[in-house]
């Protein structure tokens, strides 16, 4: 058998892998994607477990405003959220430059807006699952830490909060798989991520579908990469902890 | 805030909401039919029937909305079989194509929803219903079916809302949805906060009509679970 006929499949299979070259441009955007989850997480964590404190505090205010943040955030949809912080943001920013009398009009970075729109939508859900499980802890366990002379802080730290992220973890963890999908809307604002990526390449190439599905396949390796992680997570948040079964 | 394009502007968006209800609807009604064989074969005990059922909803449910939607609009076009045959007048309409990616995606979603509804059916009712010598077929229609769509409804009524907020995706392709009315009107009059907070607030009042109507069903298809109406 000639070299070079068999040489060719091995070829096609190299370019199929490369995605005629795109490859390193997909890895780029995946990079980005993951760097976004990430920022955008972090961010909403915090704001998910502020939002959880005032809906427990005694203050009647803090727990309407709370509620109103939850109940818009969670009935708005995820791209909605991302153009209005987009454009709302720019537009006042722009007008705050005019006043110190700027000219130009000043944008928002789009990975700035999209962690600042998906932080947000991640907070309103996570603050229901610090919530419940704030209250999962049970009290007699706080007392008896005061008793000992812990300060309410102390007890706070030290025996509240490694449980409640224990008990909020399997929680956290599908919030954030549902994030993971959802900073493919921050390709709509022009952030070169996976899905901006995916739709430069399909330009050059014509071939939406290999793409799209090349696309679809870095999701669902990063899915189970998640998944994978946060099982880890919940196994180090639970160690010392007897389980039920077994 | 400019009132007379905002005031202009509502009608055009309850148009869009027309659409994105109709879209979401169909969806919806779509995306149950293929649920419920995909819950069966879920919960069927065989391998061969539960494999390829996970593999779709592990699909389905690890990929965005937004791949699947391209995936659809896009991605079939590169194949001239498809081009050539006879459903490429419904595969090249935006109309359909949302309408498939929101009803194959809820689907996978559903299915897991209602394989949570059956398991939760307690086994004596199934054996309770066979004791009396139903068939398969007539304890599937007559006890699982409506005890698992009882037990699966809180759950569904999450999935109708996210759904909901997922529609607003169509917009990506063309489609003149809620979410696509706001985006046309922005790009001539440049106005996108004032019209994307009315848009929210549109989604918002769905969003609660339909939380409500679920609570109002739940509470009409339990009445074994309140306290008798005092005499």
């Amino acid at each position: 058998m000639p070299v070079s006929a068999a040489r060719a499949p091995l070829d096609d299979t190299l370019t199929m892998i490369d995605l005629h070259g795109f490859g390193a441009q997909l890895a780029a955007g995946t990079a980005l994607t993951v760097e976004l989850a990430l920022a955008s997480a972090a961010f909403g964590l915090l704001v998910g477990l502020g939002m959880a404190a005032l809906k427990l505090s005694k203050s009647r205010g803090a727990r309407i405003i709370a509620d109103t943040y939850s109940t818009i955030f969670r009935g708005v949809p995820e791209l909605i959220i991302v153009l209005i912080v987009y454009f709302g943001a720019s537009i006042v920013l722009t007008s705050i430059a005019e006043a110190f009398g700027g000219e130009e009009p000043i944008e928002l970075h789009p990975f700035i807006a999209g962690t600042l729109a998906l932080g947000l939508a991640f907070g309103a859900y996570a603050s229901e699952v610090f919530r419940g499980a704030l209250q999962a802890v049970p009290p007699g366990q706080v007392e008896a830490a005061r008793a000992y002379g812990m300060s309410r802080w102390l007890a706070f730290r030290r025996v509240v909060l490694p449980q409640v992220w224990r008990f909020a973890l399997p929680g956290l963890g599908n919030i954030f798989l549902v994030l993971l999908k959802d900073t493919s809307l921050v390709s709509v604002i022009g952030l070169e991520e996976i899905m901006r990526k995916t739709a430069i390449a399909v330009g050059f190439t014509k071939e939406p579908f290999t793409f799209y599905l090349a696309a679809a396949v870095i999701y669902l390796l990063m899915t189970i990469v998640s998944m994978i992680g946060l099982q880890l997570l919940e196994r180090h948040a639970s160690r010392g902890v007897r389980s039920a079964t077994t | 805030m400019n009132w007379e394009v905002i005031g202009a502007s509502i009608p055009k968006l309850l148009a869009g909401a027309g659409l994105t209800l109709e879209l979401v609807g169909l969806g919806l009604a779509i995306g149950l039919i293929i649920a419920i064989p995909l819950a069966l074969a879920r919960v069927s005990g065989r391998w061969w029937l539960n494999g390829p059922a996970y593999g779709y909803i592990f699909f389905f449910r690890g990929t965005p909305l937004l791949v699947q939607i391209f995936l659809i609009y896009y991605g079939l076009s590169q194949f001239q079989g498809i081009r050539q045959s006879a459903l490429w007048p419904i595969l090249r309409e935006p109309f359909w194509c949302a309408i498939i990616a929101f009803a194959l995606n809820t689907a996978a979603y559903t299915g897991e929803i209602i394989r949570g509804g059956i398991r939760g059916i307690p086994h004596g009712e199934i054996e309770a219903a066979r004791a009396i010598g139903m068939s398969r077929l007539l304890l599937f229609r007559r006890i699982i079916l409506p005890r698992a769509f009882r037990l699966a409804l809180p759950a569904y009524g999450n999935e109708i809302i996210i759904l909901l907020k997922s529609s607003a995706l169509a917009s990506t392709i063309t489609l003149l949805d809620l979410t696509g009315v706001a985006r046309t009107i922005i790009a001539r009059t440049y106005m996108p906060i004032e019209l994307f907070v009315m848009a929210g607030v549109i989604y918002l009042v769905i969003t609660f009509l339909i939380t409500r109507a679920i609570r109002a069903l739940e509470y009409r298809l339990s009445p074994h679970t309140r306290p008798p109406k005092p005499a």
